[in-house]
C-alpha cells in the first residue's frame, strides 16, 4: 500500500554520489597501469600479474557502481540534468576502465617486449594518458559544488577551465602518439612483424584512454549546460 | 419538544469531545509533515521543533484559524434547507467528526495515506448527499475547495521556484557566497515575518477583537518583519566563516549554516500556517453544532463563534503533538536528509505563505501536498539532486482513497446518530 507519508517517496537517491565514486575508481584503475608497465618493461611478469589483478578488480568494482547507478535511476526520477545524458556519461566513464584492463590483457598474454628505444617515450605517453584520466576525475569532482550552488555560474566556470585543460592534455597525448608511431615505423623492419602489429595496437589503445577521458569531459559539459 | 432543546447540551459535549479527539489526531499525525522538512535539514533539533510547533500551531489556530473554520461550519452545506430539521445538521457534523477522526486513526495505524482536510470535507459532503439530499450541498463552494487542492501545490511550487532562483542569483552566483549570504539572508528573514503577519492581519483578527485598516496592517506587518529581522541578525553574527575545505574553492557549508538561522523562522511560520488551516478540520463541525444549538434550532443564525472553540482546537493539537506527535516528527524528520537549509527555506516559506493565504481566504487545503509542490518547485530550479515523480501518483491515489472513506464512514455514523436521537 502507498505509505502515509509522501515525503518518503519524494526524495530519490542522488545519482551524483555513485557517479563520482565511479570516476574515482576508474582513475585509480588507470593509474595502476603505470606500475604495471614498469614491471612489464623490466620483464618482471609476476609483478606485472599482481598489478593486472588489481586493475581487473578495480574495473569490476567500477562495473558494480555503474550497475547500482543504473538500477536507482527509474524513468520517474526528476533530475536537475537530463537522465539520458547522465547514463551516457557513466557509459563513457566505464569504457576507460575497460580499455585499461584490455591493455594489460594483451601485454600479459603476449609477454610483450617493448624495444629499448621506445621504452622511455612509451612511458611518458602512458603517463600523459593517465594524467588525462586524472583530469577528468578532477572535473567531475566539481559536480559537488555545482550541485550545491544550484548550477551557479561561478562553479560552472571553474569546471569549464578544468575541461579545457583536459582537452590540452588529450592533444598532448595525440602528439606523443604520432611521435611514437614514427619511431616504431623506423624500427619495424627489424622486429617480428606480428609483435609490431600488436605494438601498434597497444599504442592505439593507450591513445583511446585519453580520448575517452576527453569524451567524459565533453559529456560533462553537455550534462551541466542547459 | 424539539430535539435540539432536549439534547442540546449532550450534542455540544459530544461535539467538543469529538472535536478534541480530531484535533488530537491532527497534532499527532499531521504536524509531523509540516515540521519534518525543517528537522530533516538539520536546521533545528527535534526538541526545538516540538517547542516551535507547540507555540506556533496554537497561535496559528487561535489567531488565524477563523476563516477556514467558518467555511467548514457553514460554507459547504446550504443551511437554509435545514430550517425544519436542524438536528440533522448536528447529527451530520457529529458524524463527520467521528468519521474523520476514526479514519485518521485507522489509516495512521495501517500506514495508509491520510489528509485530515480531505477526510473532513469528504465526510461532510458524504453525509449531506446521503442524508439530506444532493441539493443541500453548496457545490460551488465545494468546487472551489477541490480546485484549491490542485492550485495550492502549484502556487507553492511557483513561489519556491522564484525564491530559490533568487537565492541562486543573489548568493550562490556571488564570488563570495558567505558574505552575500550574510547580507541577503536578513532580507529573507524580514520576508518571512512580513508575509505571515501581513496575511494574518489583513484577513482579519476580528474574532480577537482587532479591526485594522489595510494601511495599519501594512505598517504593523513591516514593523513585525523588521523586529524579526533584527533578532535574526543577532543570531547570524554568531556564525563565522568556516575553514575552507582543502579541495573546494567555496565555503558552501558556512552558507548553509546561515540559512539554518533563516530556517528557524520559516519553521515557526510553517507551524503557524499549519495550525491556522488544519484547526478548522477539528473545530469547524464543532462550531456548526454550537451555532445550531445556541440559536435554538435556527441554522441560519449568524452568531459569532465563541472564543473558546479555536482555543479548544489549538489545545487539542498541542496535546496530540506532545503525547504522540513528537515521535512521528522524529521519524519523518530523520527520513528527509536531502533538504539542505537553502532548499528547505525556499520550500518551507513558499508552502507556509500559500497555506496562510489559503487560511485567510477560508480555503481548507492539505499542508502536506502544498509542501510537496513547493519541493518540486525547488527541483525545477535545479536545486534538488533527485526527486521521484511517483509521489504525484501517490497523492492522486490518496484523494481517491480518503474522500470516499471519509464519506462512507460519515454516512454510517449519521444514520447511527439519527437512529439514536431521532
Amino acid at each position: 500500500m502507498v505509505s502515509t507519508n509522501p515525503f518518503s517517496a519524494l526524495f530519490g537517491r542522488s545519482p551524483f554520489q555513485p557517479l563520482l565514486a565511479h570516476i574515482v575508481k576508474t582513475s585509480e584503475c588507470a593509474s595502476q597501469l603505470l606500475p604495471f608497465f614498469d614491471a612489464a618493461l623490466g620483464g618482471d611478469w609476476d609483478e606485472a600479474k599482481k598489478h593486472r589483478e588489481a586493475i581487473t578488480r578495480l574495473e569490476h568494482e567500477a562495473d558494480e557502481l555503474k550497475t547500482q547507478l543504473r538500477l536507482n535511476l527509474p524513468n520517474t526520477m526528476f533530475l536537475p540534468v537530463s537522465r539520458s545524458d547522465l547514463l551516457e556519461l557513466i557509459s563513457v566513464q566505464d569504457k576507460i576502465a575497460n580499455k585499461a584492463r584490455d591493455i594489460t590483457g594483451i601485454m600479459m598474454g603476449r609477454n610483450m617486449i617493448i624495444p629499448e628505444t621506445l621504452a622511455e617515450p612509451m612511458r611518458d605517453y602512458l603517463r600523459t594518458a593517465v594524467d588525462t584520466v586524472e583530469q577528468a576525475r578532477k572535473a567531475l569532482e566539481e559536480l559537488e559544488d555545482l550541485l550545491e550552488s544550484g548550477f551557479g555560474r561561478n562553479v560552472s566556470d571553474v569546471m569549464h577551465e578544468l575541461i579545457k585543460e583536459l582537452h590540452d592534455l588529450e592533444h598532448q597525448a595525440d602528439e606523443q602518439q604520432i611521435d611514437i608511431r614514427r619511431r616504431l615505423f623506423q624500427l619495424e623492419s627489424e622486429l617480428p612483424p606480428v609483435d609490431v602489429i600488436f605494438l601498434y595496437k597497444i599504442i592505439e589503445w593507450i591513445g583511446e584512454l585519453s580520448d575517452r577521458a576527453e569524451r567524459v569531459g565533453s559529456r560533462l559539459q553537455i550534462l551541466t549546460a542547459r | 419538544m424539539s430535539i435540539i432543546a432536549q439534547y442540546g447540551d449532550v450534542f455540544i459535549i459530544l461535539a467538543c469531545v469529538f472535536g478534541f479527539f480530531m484535533a488530537w489526531g491532527v497534532g499527532a499525525n499531521d504536524v509531523a509533515n509540516a515540521m519534518g522538512t525543517s528537522v530533516g535539514s538539520k536546521a533545528i533539533t527535534i526538541k526545538q521543533a516540538i517547542i516551535i510547533a507547540v507555540i506556533f500551531e496554537f497561535l496559528g489556530a487561535w489567531l488565524a484559524g477563523g476563516q477556514v473554520t467558518e467555511t467548514i461550519r457553514k460554507g459547504i452545506i446550504d443551511p437554509a434547507l435545514l430550517e425544519n430539521d436542524p438536528q440533522m445538521l448536528v447529527y451530520g457534523m457529529l458524524a463527520s467528526l467521528l468519521a474523520a477522526g476514526s479514519w485518521l486513526m485507522i489509516a495512521s495505524f495501517k500506514g495508509w495515506p491520510v489528509s485530515t482536510t480531505h477526510s473532513i470535507v469528504g465526510a461532510i459532503v458524504g453525509f449531506a448527499v446521503a442524508g439530506l439530499g444532493v441539493q443541500s450541498v453548496n457545490w460551488g463552494s465545494v468546487g472551489t475547495i477541490a480546485l484549491s487542492w490542485i492550485t495550492s501545490p502549484l502556487i507553492a511550487g511557483v513561489f519556491s521556484f522564484m525564491l530559490f532562483r533568487s537565492v541562486q542569483v543573489l548568493i550562490f552566483d556571488n564570488p563570495d557566497p558567505f558574505a552575500a549570504a550574510k547580507r541577503y539572508v536578513p532580507g529573507y528573514i524580514f520576508l518571512v515575518g512580513f508575509i505571515v503577519s501581513m496575511v494574518t492581519l489583513v484577513k482579519g483578527l476580528s474574532h480577537v477583537g482587532l479591526q485594522l485598516t489595510f494601511g495599519e496592517s501594512l505598517l504593523l506587518a513591516v514593523a513585525f518583519g523588521v523586529i524579526i529581522m533584527m533578532f535574526g541578525l543577532l543570531l547570524e553574527n554568531r556564525i563565522n566563516r568556516g575553514d575552507r575545505r582543502a579541495r573546494s574553492n567555496y565555503d558552501f557549508s558556512s552558507v548553509e549554516r546561515i540559512f539554518g538561522v533563516l530556517m528557524m523562522f520559516t519553521a515557526c511560520a510553517m507551524a503557524f500556517a499549519h495550525g491556522s488551516n488544519d484547526v478548522a478540520n477539528a473545530v469547524g463541525p464543532l462550531a456548526a453544532v454550537i451555532s445550531v444549538v445556541e440559536n435554538s434550532g435556527s441554522v441560519t443564525g449568524s452568531a459569532t463563534m465563541p472564543w473558546w472553540v479555536l482555543v479548544l482546537g489549538g489545545g487539542g493539537i498541542v496535546v496530540g503533538l506532545v503525547t504522540y506527535g513528537h515521535k512521528v516528527i522524529a521519524t519523518v524528520g530523520t527520513g528527509i536528509t536531502e533538504l539542505t537549509p537553502s532548499r528547505g527555506f525556499a520550500a518551507t516559506l513558499s508552502a507556509a505563505s500559500t497555506v496562510v493565504l489559503a487560511s485567510g481566504t477560508g480555503l481548507p487545503i492539505s499542508t502536506t501536498h502544498t509542501l510537496v509542490g513547493a519541493v518540486l518547485g525547488v527541483g525545477l530550479a535545479r536545486g534538488m539532486a533527485a526527486l521521484n515523480l511517483r509521489v504525484l501518483g501517490s497523492i492522486v491515489l490518496s484523494w481517491l482513497i480518503t474522500l470516499p472513506a471519509g464519506a462512507l464512514l460519515s454516512i454510517a455514523f449519521f444514520f447511527m446518530f439519527k437512529g439514536m436521537f431521532g
